[in-house]
């Protein structure tokens, strides 16, 4: 633990230098204070920065963790010469990174919410929002180091991340409308359920449709979430499948890491 | 005090190493040389356990390494390539790597002396030239005072007053008894450090013994040339 512990230090402390953490940070505060205030429906505008967080937060995860891995291989090499085991390189490595992510994501959002005004959507669910958007960064770093780690090219590396962010945040909810269309005449809500448990971007807007209690704005996934689980419920379901999304990634990761010809 | 045994390595289809065995002596300086290719860094890196073998052991001081990580504290490696977090200093890096290896520092201060990186301490790494990455590598490698000292390149990108100084000092280090692997492409450096030589090629020990019996045995008077007869002969004159 203590050597996880040194790992991340060091890699915080080279992360927080670099000019694109402020970036990142100051395009969420942008973003967060621009909606709150040009939109009048502060509940609209939450639904709005929500789905610019389900898309953005994935992509710069996936991009930026893939990136890493790749652009590091010398540098891992070099910390795999000490004499520190790989198990803890591997959490050190994947903390450092997804530590300054989510910390960009959570101060540029906090700080925009404060700039707007601290009470125009509520305590709750701001936090909510940086619930689900810390989550999705660990997910989705979790998701670039395995590719990263089990694919030694390059190019071919960040072509599956992009693919599997796409298939995710666009594709999935195409093939949801169309199983939902073309079996519309049979009773097949726990299908759509089940598939929509399996895509951890649908999980992050069904939790945050439970607990902002919008479902009607957030279309079918939502709505049955509701009438199945009811909001408490369904909220410890999507918590639970979210959390699953973030060890399943991370323990193959870990475990090809292992294995790894550096 | 380093003994490979029978190691066989597979990268997909390609065989890099060939039933690998050798005994590397304490406290001299042996020289991995071949054309490209031919398993030198995989040796090395098998060695570090960076490269994990399909079969075969690796000992040092008679226990295996194999699924171990602590033996790498005996252990300084320079590589071909150095490679640093950009954002930290030095000064910051060489405190990092005694934090991860749990010693101190004071243990070998000089050697920043020797080679000329104290006008460097407190600059970032993405504002070093390449030749100094090299210095700060060929110092991490050193500093720890480590009892195995691999060095895959070394003086590769080194100005010749730190080349030359890195050189002497590799010397006195084989003088108090470390072990010591190193690869080069130039022959001349070769000859002047190492004391035994382990010539590869496509993954095949062709010869494993002390550099002048090398050049005795090939008639010629340089090892540059040794060498490259004994490439040719090995290779059919395939290799150019």
């Amino acid at each position: 633990m203590a050597l996880i512990i040194k790992i991340i230090k060091f890699e915080l402390s080279n992360t927080f230098r670099s000019k694109w953490i402020i970036v990142y940070s100051v395009f969420f505060l942008l973003l967060t204070f621009l909606l709150f205030n040009f939109e009048g429906d502060s509940n609209k505008a939450a639904l709005s920065l929500m789905n610019i967080i389900l898309i953005v937060i994935p992509l710069v995860s996936v991009i930026f963790g893939t990136m890493y891995v790749y652009n590091s291989i010398d540098y891992i090499q070099m910390v795999l010469c000490q004499p520190i085991n790989r198990k803890s390189l591997f959490i050190g490595l994947y903390l450092g990174n997804s530590i300054p992510l989510a910390s960009g994501f959570l101060t540029g959002t906090f700080l925009g919410v404060i700039l707007s005004g601290f009470s125009i959507i509520g305590f709750k669910s701001i936090i909510t929002l940086l619930v689900i958007g810390f989550a999705l960064t660990f997910i989705f770093t979790s998701i670039a180091f395995l590719i990263a780690i089990r694919f030694s090219d390059k190019a071919r590396g960040l072509g599956i991340v992009i693919v599997i962010w796409l298939m995710l945040s666009v594709i999935y909810d195409g093939i949801v409308l169309f199983v939902i269309y073309y079996f519309r005449e049979y009773p097949i809500e726990n299908i759509i359920l089940s598939i929509s448990l399996l895509n951890p971007i649908d999980l992050a807007r069904i939790f945050f449709i439970l607990d902002f209690n919008v479902s009607a704005l957030m279309g079918y996934t939502g709505a049955l979430f509701s009438k199945f689980f009811g909001s408490s419920l369904g909220i410890v379901i999507s918590l639970a499948m979210m959390s699953l999304w973030l060890a399943a990634p991370m323990l193959f990761g870990l475990k090809s890491f292992y294995k790894k010809d550096f | 005090m380093i003994l490979v045994k029978n190691i066989e390595k597979k990268f997909g289809k390609h065989h890099v190493l060939k039933n690998i065995s050798l005994d590397i002596q304490q406290g001299k300086i042996t020289a991995i040389v071949g054309p490209n290719g031919s398993g030198k860094t995989t040796i090395i890196k098998s060695i570090l356990g960076l490269v994990k073998p399909d079969s075969g052991d690796i000992l040092i001081n008679g226990r295996t390494i194999l699924g171990d990580h602590l033996y790498r504290k005996n252990i300084g490696y320079m590589p071909q390539t150095a490679s640093f977090p950009e954002n930290l200093t030095v000064k910051e890096v060489i405190k990092m790597i005694a934090d991860l290896r749990n010693q101190s520092l004071d243990i070998n201060p000089n050697l920043i002396e020797i080679l000329n990186l104290i006008p460097e301490m407190d600059k970032q790494i993405k504002n070093l030239s390449g030749g100094n990455k090299q210095k700060l590598s060929a110092c991490i490698a050193l500093i720890f005072n480590p009892s195995i000292i691999i060095l895959d390149e070394p003086t590769a990108g080194l100005d010749p007053v730190a080349s030359s100084n890195f050189k002497q000092r590799i010397l006195e280090e084989r003088m108090i008894g470390k072990t010591i692997i190193l690869t080069s492409h130039i022959m001349n450096e070769i000859e002047e450090l190492a004391d035994n030589i382990l010539f590869l090629i496509d993954g095949k020990i062709v010869f494993d013994g002390e550099v002048k019996d090398l050049i005795q045995s090939s008639g010629e008077s340089k090892l540059e040339k040794a060498i490259a007869n004994m490439i040719t002969e090995n290779t059919n004159g395939t290799y150019n």
